[in-house]
Order: structure tokens, then sequence, then C-alpha cells
């Protein structure tokens, strides 16, 4: 625990280091803020549905250029070899990285609270929606941020790490969509596996417990497969 | 300190590492000597537990690094031989790092990175980020990271490939000083390091240990013919006949104007071979023995076991 610590710290201080987390979060702030001022949620239902709608999507995005360096500059830099051959287990490389980058996405969250601000002082919104848009926000950076460490374990070319990333998330967001063309029962099944199933309900305020485990279980599952592929170069 | 047995590794279908076995006891200095891809650096992966064997045991303080992987790795100091750093930390924050993932306790490690920066002598540069800095001074601070944690076991891949010769015999000097209480496995393609920093040496060439022994044995091996290089003014196919007619050498040969004599073990026959060339009237320009390269030692060493078979 205290070594997932040290490395998750010493990521999430690489990140204030380097332009990337300021262009992310900077990106993600325009885009959401402007979608936040335009969306008639704003006006109509004092909500802010017209940046959790938005902020979903670019997260996909942004999740996979945010992790794209975690394992992939090490395996490119050889760095690699310092951390494996240090007393750790991969286990704690893999959840200090994981750490690291979650602590910039609370960062990004925390800095786009002055829109429910904004709401506040300009109405009267409904409390819970926000609350639990926030949860489901998080619970989908934490998916996002996982696939994206996977993709990371698998190439020591940052851009190929990207591009698997938002691949893999793309298509378990879309999954959805695409399954609605299909027989009533199958697109009910796929139905179940796509990120995007779970989200809509968050931002209306109901917190459902089959979508905080679907995103916590989608999380461990994308964990656990870059600690077995850490492991693997092992014996390469 | 470390025990090797019938470690054998393939990459793919690559063997890099055939079947070797060793042994270095506690408070050596032991060589590691051989050509690029002879699978040194393979071998040091595998005791750090980097990379995993494909057959055979290897233990680190009485460790299996497969299946006490953690216990063995504590007592590894690891100097790899890319010299990776982390380029956007500074050598304090860096080195402060590495001793909190050695697990080393807080209230110690402030001193002892002040012990380590003084060792290395990077007091001036602690605060300057490390890509910001050059080679040598990279390599110094690899060296810190490798030490840091007072290991018992120094596993050094190459640690003066890259660096100015001033920084080459301080590195030295510096392994010697370490190998006083701990043990040290040192890898070199260098010949002349083995003999100053090293007590015993294994010589590998294609993932096979060709030879082990004392440093003392290895030189007879190295002195078992001697060669010399001579420039002279002269014919020079009557300068090569007269050559030949000294007691002690084998063979004389003349190329790119220079001649090449080869002498039996033991004699040296420089003197004979000024007053030859005094009494013919030539004029010697310049005369030096030749180091045997890595190379002929191999040559020497790989030919050697065949005629035996």
């Amino acid at each position: 625990m205290k070594n997932t610590i040290t490395i998750a710290s010493k990521e999430f201080k690489s990140y204030l280091t380097s332009p990337m987390a300021y262009v992310v979060t900077g990106i993600f702030l325009v885009l959401t803020g402007v979608f936040f001022g335009i969306s008639p949620a704003t006006y109509d239902e004092t909500s802010i549905r017209g940046f959790l709608e938005t902020g979903g999507i670019i997260l996909l995005l942004l999740a996979s250029v945010l992790t794209m360096r975690l394992l992939a500059e090490e395996k490119k830099m050889g760095t690699l070899e310092l951390l494996l051959t240090a007393p750790l287990r991969y286990s704690e490389v893999v959840l200090g990285k994981f750490l690291g980058s979650l602590g910039i996405l609370v960062v990004m969250l925390f800095l786009t609270f002055y829109y429910p601000v904004l709401l506040f002082i300009f109405g009267d919104p409904d409390m819970g929606p926000i609350v639990t848009g926030y949860l489901g926000l998080f619970l989908l950076g934490c998916t996002t941020l996982s696939v994206g460490i996977f993709a990371s374990s698998l190439t020591s070319n940052q851009i190929v790490s990207a591009v698997v990333a938002g691949g893999i998330l793309f298509a378990l967001w879309f999954v959805g969509v695409a399954a609605s063309y299909l027989p009533q029962a199958a697109a009910e099944v796929i139905g179940f596996f796509s990120l995007s199933q779970y989200f809509p309900d968050f931002m209306r305020g109901i917190i459902d417990t089959r979508g905080i485990i679907y995103y916590l279980s989608i999380t461990i599952l994308f964990l656990f497969l870059a600690i077995r592929s850490l492991e693997n170069s092992r014996w390469s | 300190m470390i025990r090797v047995e019938n470690l054998t590794k393939y990459y793919g279908k690559r063997l890099a590492v055939d079947n070797i076995s060793f042994n270095v006891e506690k408070g050596e200095i032991v060589g590691f000597l051989g050509p690029n891809a002879a699978g040194k650096t393979t071998t040091m992966r595998i005791l750090t537990g980097f990379l995993a064997p494909t057959r055979g045991n290897v233990y680190v303080a009485g460790y299996d690094v497969i299946t006490h992987s953690l216990e063995a790795r504590q007592h590894i100091g690891y100097f790899p031989e890319t010299v990776p750093l982390y380029t956007d930390m500074t050598v304090r924050n860096y080195l402060d790092f590495s001793a909190k993932l050695r697990g080393m306790e807080k209230n110690r490690i402030k001193s002892r990175i002040d012990e380590v920066v003084e060792i290395c002598h990077l007091e001036e540069y602690i605060d300057v980020i490390i890509g910001k800095l050059s080679k040598g001074f990279r390599q110094r601070v690899n060296v810190a990271q490798t030490i840091i944690h007072e290991p018992d076991v120094l596993i050094l891949d190459e640690p003066t490939v890259g660096i100015d010769p001033i920084q080459v015999s301080m590195t030295r000097q510096l392994i010697r000083e370490l190998g006083k209480e701990r043990t040290v496995l040192l890898s070199t393609h260098i010949l002349p390091e083995v003999s100053i920093t090293c007590e015993r040496v294994i010589i590998i060439h294609e993932g096979k240990i060709v030879a082990e022994d004392s440093i003392k044995n290895l030189s007879s091996i190295v002195s078992g013919s001697q060669r010399i290089r001579m420039e002279v003014q002269g014919p020079s196919k009557k300068i090569a006949e007269r050559l030949r007619q000294i007691k002690g050498i084998i063979r004389v040969s003349y190329e790119d104007s220079r001649f090449i004599i080869e002498c039996t073990v033991g004699q040296d026959p420089r003197s004979q071979i000024m007053e030859a060339i005094v009494q013919g009237g030539w004029t010697l320009l310049s005369l030096d023995t030749m180091e045997m390269s890595l190379e002929d030692i191999f040559l020497k060493l790989t030919t050697e076991e065949e005629t035996v078979q």
C-alpha cells in the first residue's frame, strides 16, 4: 500500500510538471463549459445535464491521452526496468499509476464545480441529479482510465496506446447503439456491456447499483489485465 | 550470495543463455566478461527479477528470485546498462523516490541521500532536473540510485561505458570501495577493467561460460603467447630473415609496413631485436608489445576447448 501511494504521488507530480495534464484539463473545461453554456437544459431545467452529456464522451477521448504515457513511456525509456527490479508488486505499480491519473481526474472534476455554483446563484437547481451526475462521471472516469492504463501496458508507443484505448472505449460506449439494431433479446444482453447504458440514470438523479457495479467491475477487469500484461513482459 | 544453477533463457526461439551455473560468495567482486550479445545483460536481468528464466534456478541472498522475488530484490542494487532515469525529476526527488520504493525509513532517507550524493560527487547538481544532466552525470545518478538502500548485492551492468576516462577511474575506485563490504557482480566487455577491479572472472561467450577463474590464472592464459609490433626503416625481407634467427621468436609477419612478431611464453627478445637492428644498420622507428584483445582470448579459450575434446 505504501508503495502504491509512493508511485501514485510520483505520477501525480509528474503530471503537474508536464504540459499534458494542463492541456487535457484546459480542453475539458473549455468544451464542457461551452456545452454547459449553450445547452437548453441549463436554462429550462437549471440542471448540469449539458455538461454531463458532453463530459462523458470527452472523457473517453481525454482519458486515452492522459494515460497513454503511464506505462508506454516507462517501456520506451527503459525505466520500467528500475520499477520492476525494485521490491514492488506488479499490482502496486499498476494501482499506483491508476491512482495518480485518478488524482488528475478528480482535479478536473473539481474545477467544474463552478457550473452548479452558477446554477445556485441564478436559480434553484435540484441537488440530487447534480450529486449523482458527478458520481456517474467519476465512475465513468475510473473505467476510462483503467482501459487507458491497460492499452499503455501493451506497447512502448504512446500514440498506439492512445488509439487502442480510444478504440476500446468508443466501442464500449457505442455498442449499446449498435445493439439497438439487433433483435430485442440480443440488444438487451449486449446493452448490459455498454458504457453508455447506465450513464443517463446517473444524470437523472438515480443511483442504480447495477451501474455502480458495472463501472467498478470494468475498472477492476482492465486493471487486472494491465497487471497480467506487465507480468507477461517478464516471460518474453 | 548469488547462486545460479543451470540457467537457460530463450527469447522465443533464440537461445540467449545456455545452461550456465556459477556462484558468487559474500564479499567477492566478480567480473562478468564477454563481448556484446554474449548473454551478460540477460543473466543480470534474470538475477534482478526483471526477466524470468526459461529453465534453472537463481538465488540471491538465499532467496529464489522466482518464488521469493520481492525478498531477493530487497537485497539487490542494480545498475542497468541503459541508464534509465526519470528525466523530468530532480536528482533529489529521484533518489527520494528510489529510496521509498526500496522501503527505506523516512527519517533515514534524507541523510542517506546526502551520503550517496557525496560519494557520487553530485552535490552541485542535486536540485537539477535529470533531463538537463550530461551522460556522465546521469551515470553517477544511476550509481547513486544503485547504492541508496545499502544493498548487500550489487549487480552492475557495464557501469563504465560511455563516460570519460577520469570518471571511469573514479567509478572503478568506487566499485572497489563498495566491494569491501558487499558482493559485486560487474559485467564488462573491457578486459583491463576486470583485472583492475575484480578478484575473479567469469567469461561468457554466446550464452555459455567458457572460463571461470581468478585474475591471476586468467592473466597466464592471456600471456600464453606474446606479440610485438615494430616499425623499422630498411629492407623488409632482409630484416625479417634476421629476426627469425633470434631465439624465442616463433613467427614474423609483415603487414602495413609493420612487423608483427610472435614469441614464446616467458621470453622477452626485445633486447636481442634491438641489437640485431643496430648491427644491420637499420633504423628502429617504433616498438611496442601488443595486448591480447578479448576476441583473442575467446578464440584461444574456445579453440583450446575444442582441441581438448
